[in-house]
């Protein structure tokens, strides 16, 4: 139970000790990159993210835009920002301006890692690649995160999660026989690539701890996504057997491993679904008991070869039956006699109804908005838990203290530089 | 400073993974980046080398494509944890490790006697991950990839237009991934804290949060103004329905649009590859392209509020889709993005790991088979370190690696 209390004061403002020797010198926006270095905050890394004070920041598409915080509008309301970029610092930084980049050179002086995810080459053109940031500090991990990388064919192409999942057999692999491929309904590799960014500059920082050398970490997303269908590449590349074939892809059934029936099915109400997942011949026995149709009975259904056999049939059937309940209901008898099921959650369902999820809904203070939620981290830590206290910083709100405190210029200085629009 | 000699990332760290299809993701990222992991299978083996497809579509332990992927660069003991005198070899084995990932039925560890409790007071630098449903301390319903998909949210935002037709299960096995994802970064944090601390933790990472973590608008929409996205055919499931981003190309291939032309370089740029294309006489949109000189850029929010800027941007969608029904998918895709304008080709596994910029970079690994004598070709690196390069060597045999228990006290 200590780590329960352990990690439940994390929901609290005391701070994760984890990684509180970091400093971060972050570039990062949308999600795929500001989703990497707020689990580096949320660990206790100081993170300070530098935006552009000409574009007021709006590099980052997520800037001033809907889903709003409540009823706030304008540049620091909007709600996917303030999400994604929860905890860190904000500073602001007019690259276009000499005096600004020897600020920066400054930063990363006293940063431990470096993080962007511009298109390829802007940090080159910006003066800030790898061997000019090394120039500055020798033992500094950069890590860039674009669509395609750094290298290539395809380096100079642009890309948003869609894309990297597109090209990457993601939203290929997501979806039914005979229609269109239905995708991930969002940016999944966004995400994930924020997952695997986390991961590198982590590696990275480790490497640097145990050894005194620094590195450059080149993430493209779609490689990253090219990992996540690996059973059905190497189908392809050992058997010659491509996933480009008839009847598939069907990613509501199970192919490996095999299971039947394995789907979702409509349920009583509007637009309810529910997931059954029959994961042998003993579990079938146990659902045609439960569903205690003649048709459920027969011998025909009780081998699984004949299941995959005839599973058109055997779904069709199954709507018959999943359409009287009631999603909820239905899912918790089945889970009770061992069957795995769900009921598919809507957002409000999972948010607001599902008590298992609570601890995940984090209360932040916002400097503009003030009390908002963002998502938290799902994982508990029994010696340093994550923390997330803060609301992502308005546009420059931290730039007395990096500027004054952090590298040492006046007010006056800052003030002037913040006059010339040089922050 | 530690003297590492060898120029993997994590070199030298111990992880102990207890084989399961749910934590199998956490341990190859840590191997393939240099730590040695050492996977524990049942005596016959773990369930995962049982399952489809196999190598050759000989149905053998050893050939599970499945078991391939999840377990490359890893070592292999086989110990029968219910048994005395091998529950004694694990535990002894467990005080020789830096980090332990399992993801076991709760409470089956603890009964046992091989739990987090039972270690951590004499090993008080190990970092303990166990990869839950939704925690140590919760229940522990069966569920598979669908149904966490399912109850976590991801389902819901996943499918097609028509609601008639189910929502559909992104495909891959993602839930089990994401936890990992997770568990990853988690267990690098607490190994960079116990570098300095001296102590190791416990990490309890939830399945049905790590999905629920993952939903991006779906969650956004509702945390921020109670908004229920609906889910719409190969696109972002949003609060009201949006128009097509997917096409279907002359080859009959599947083609992602991104988002469509909005600034004059882009519009002029299209018109141009019209041009030389010859097709502007069939291109009923062509004349309308024109008009988009007058756009440095067009806002997403401004289509509604300036008809004329919606007028364009309607027409360069169109063009885009015009220029799909004469081109393969292939070509438009590298077309449109030489010419600045971001999209992508629908690829299947197959076709991605075949594609120039994928094997520019060196994305598929060749792994050697000694047994078969052959090298067979994997998905490589997610991530390319100047230092540490990622490696992999093929999945370990059952029990290959069993002399590394002749060493344990």
């Amino acid at each position: 139970m200590a780590m329960l209390n352990g990690q439940r004061k994390s929901m609290t403002s005391q701070k994760s000790q984890a990684l509180d020797n970091i400093r971060i010198c972050d570039f990062t926006g949308q999600l795929a990159g500001a989703g990497a270095t707020k689990i580096l905050a949320a660990f206790g890394a100081e993170v300070i993210r530098i935006e552009d004070p000409i574009q007021q920041g709006k590099w980052d598409i997520l800037r001033g835009v809907p889903p709003w915080i409540g009823n706030a509008r304008g540049l620091e309301a909007g709600g996917a920002f303030n999400n994604h970029n929860a905890g860190k610092l904000g500073i602001t930084l007019n690259l276009r301006d000499s005096r600004a980049k020897e600020l920066l050179r400054e930063l990363v002086r006293v940063s431990d890692a470096v993080t962007e995810n511009f298109a390829s080459g802007v940090m080159e053109r910006l003066g800030f690649g790898y061997e000019d940031l090394r120039s500055i500090r020798e033992d500094i991990v950069y890590v860039s995160n674009n669509g395609f990388g750094a290298t290539g064919p395809y380096a100079a192409f642009k890309s948003w999660g869609p894309i990297a999942q597109a090209v990457s057999g993601l939203t290929y692999t997501s979806g039914l026989p005979d229609l269109p491929p239905a995708g991930w309904g969002y940016s999944f590799m966004d995400h994930t690539g924020g997952y695997y960014m986390a991961t590198a500059v982590l590696m990275a920082l480790i490497h640097r701890q145990r050894t005194g050398q620094g590195q450059w970490v080149d993430l493209a997303c779609i490689e990253a996504a090219g990992t996540l269908n690996g059973v059905a590449t190497l189908d392809a590349t050992v058997n010659q057997r491509p996933m480009r074939r008839e009847g598939m892809p069907n990613s509501n059934r199970s192919q490996s491993p095999k299971m039947s029936p394995h789907g979702i099915w409509p349920t009583k109400g509007h637009d309810n679904w529910i997931a059954i997942a029959v994961r042998d011949d003993r579990e079938w026995q146990i659902l045609s008991q439960i569903i205690g149709e003649t048709w459920s009975s027969e011998d025909r259904w009780t081998r699984i070869e004949n299941r995959v056999q005839d599973e058109d049939e055997l779904e069709e059937l199954l709507t018959t039956w999943t359409l009287n309940h009631d999603r909820q209901e239905l899912a918790q008898e089945l889970i009770n006699a061992g069957v795995p099921s769900a009921p598919v959650l809507k957002p409000q369902e999972r948010i607001e109804y599902d008590q298992r999820t609570a601890e995940l809904w984090v209360t932040v203070e916002h400097t503009e908005v003030g009390q908002c939620k963002v998502e938290g981290l799902p994982v508990r830590m029994s010696e340093t838990p994550w923390s997330i206290a803060r609301g992502a910083a308005c546009l420059g709100e931290h730039n007395q203290y990096v500027f004054g405190e952090l590298l040492g210029l006046s007010d006056e200085e800052i003030e002037t530089l913040a006059a010339e629009s040089v922050i | 400073m530690t003297d590492v000699t060898s120029n993997s990332a994590l070199f030298g760290y111990r992880v102990i993974e207890v084989a399961s299809e749910r934590c199998a993701l956490a341990g190859k990222m840590l191997a393939d980046m240099g730590a040695e992991v050492i996977v524990v299978e049942p005596p016959e083996g773990c369930e995962t080398r049982l399952w489809e497809p196999f190598a050759g579509d000989v149905a053998d332990r050893e050939n599970s494509l499945h078991w391939w992927h999840y377990n490359t660069s890893k070592k292999s003991v086989a110990l029968d944890l219910e048994s005395e005198l091998d529950a004694q070899r694990f535990a002894a084995l467990v005080k020789t490790a830096d980090v332990v990932i399992e993801a076991e039925p709760l409470g089956r560890l603890d009964a046992l006697g091989l739990d987090w409790e039972q270690f951590h007071l004499t090993n008080q630098e190990l970092i303990w991950t166990s990869i839950t449903h939704h925690g140590r301390d919760g229940t522990d319903p069966p569920a598979t990839d669908l149904t966490l998909l399912a109850e976590g949210g991801p389902v819901w935002s996943c499918g097609y237009d028509d609601h008639a037709i189910p929502p559909v299960r992104g495909g891959g096995n993602q839930a089990f991934h994401t936890a990992c994802h997770y568990a990853v970064p988690s267990i690098l944090a607490a190994l960079m804290w116990r570098e300095n601390s001296g102590k190791g933790q416990l990490i309890d990472v939830s399945l049905l949060n790590s999905s629920n973590a993952t939903t991006e608008f779906a969650t956004l929409w509702w945390l921020n103004g109670e908004q229920q996205v609906e889910r719409q055919t190969g696109r972002h499931a949003l609060p009201t329905m949006t128009e097509w981003t997917q096409i279907q190309c002359a080859d009959g291939r599947w083609f992602n649009t991104g988002v469509p032309p909005r600034n004059k370089q882009e519009f002029r740029a299209l018109r141009s590859w019209i041009e030389e294309l010859e097709l502007v006489d069939q291109c009923s949109p062509y004349e309308i392209l024109k008009l988009g000189d007058q756009f440095e850029r067009i806002g997403l929010l401004e289509l509604d509020e300036d008809p004329l800027a919606g007028e364009v941007f309607q027409a360069g969608r169109e063009a885009i889709e015009f220029l799909g029904q004469h081109l393969n998918a292939y070509d438009l895709f590298v077309g449109l993005q030489e010419r600045g304008m971001a999209c992508g080709i629908v690829y299947s596994p197959e076709e991605m790991i075949g594609d120039p910029h994928f094997v520019g970079r060196g994305f598929p690994e060749q792994i050697f088979y000694e047994n078969r004598n052959t090298t067979h070709t994997h998905p490589g690196a997610p991530y390319r370190f100047s230092a540490t390069p990622w490696s992999a060597t093929r999945a370990p045999w059952l029990g290959e690696h069993q002399d590394l228990l002749n060493d344990l006290d």
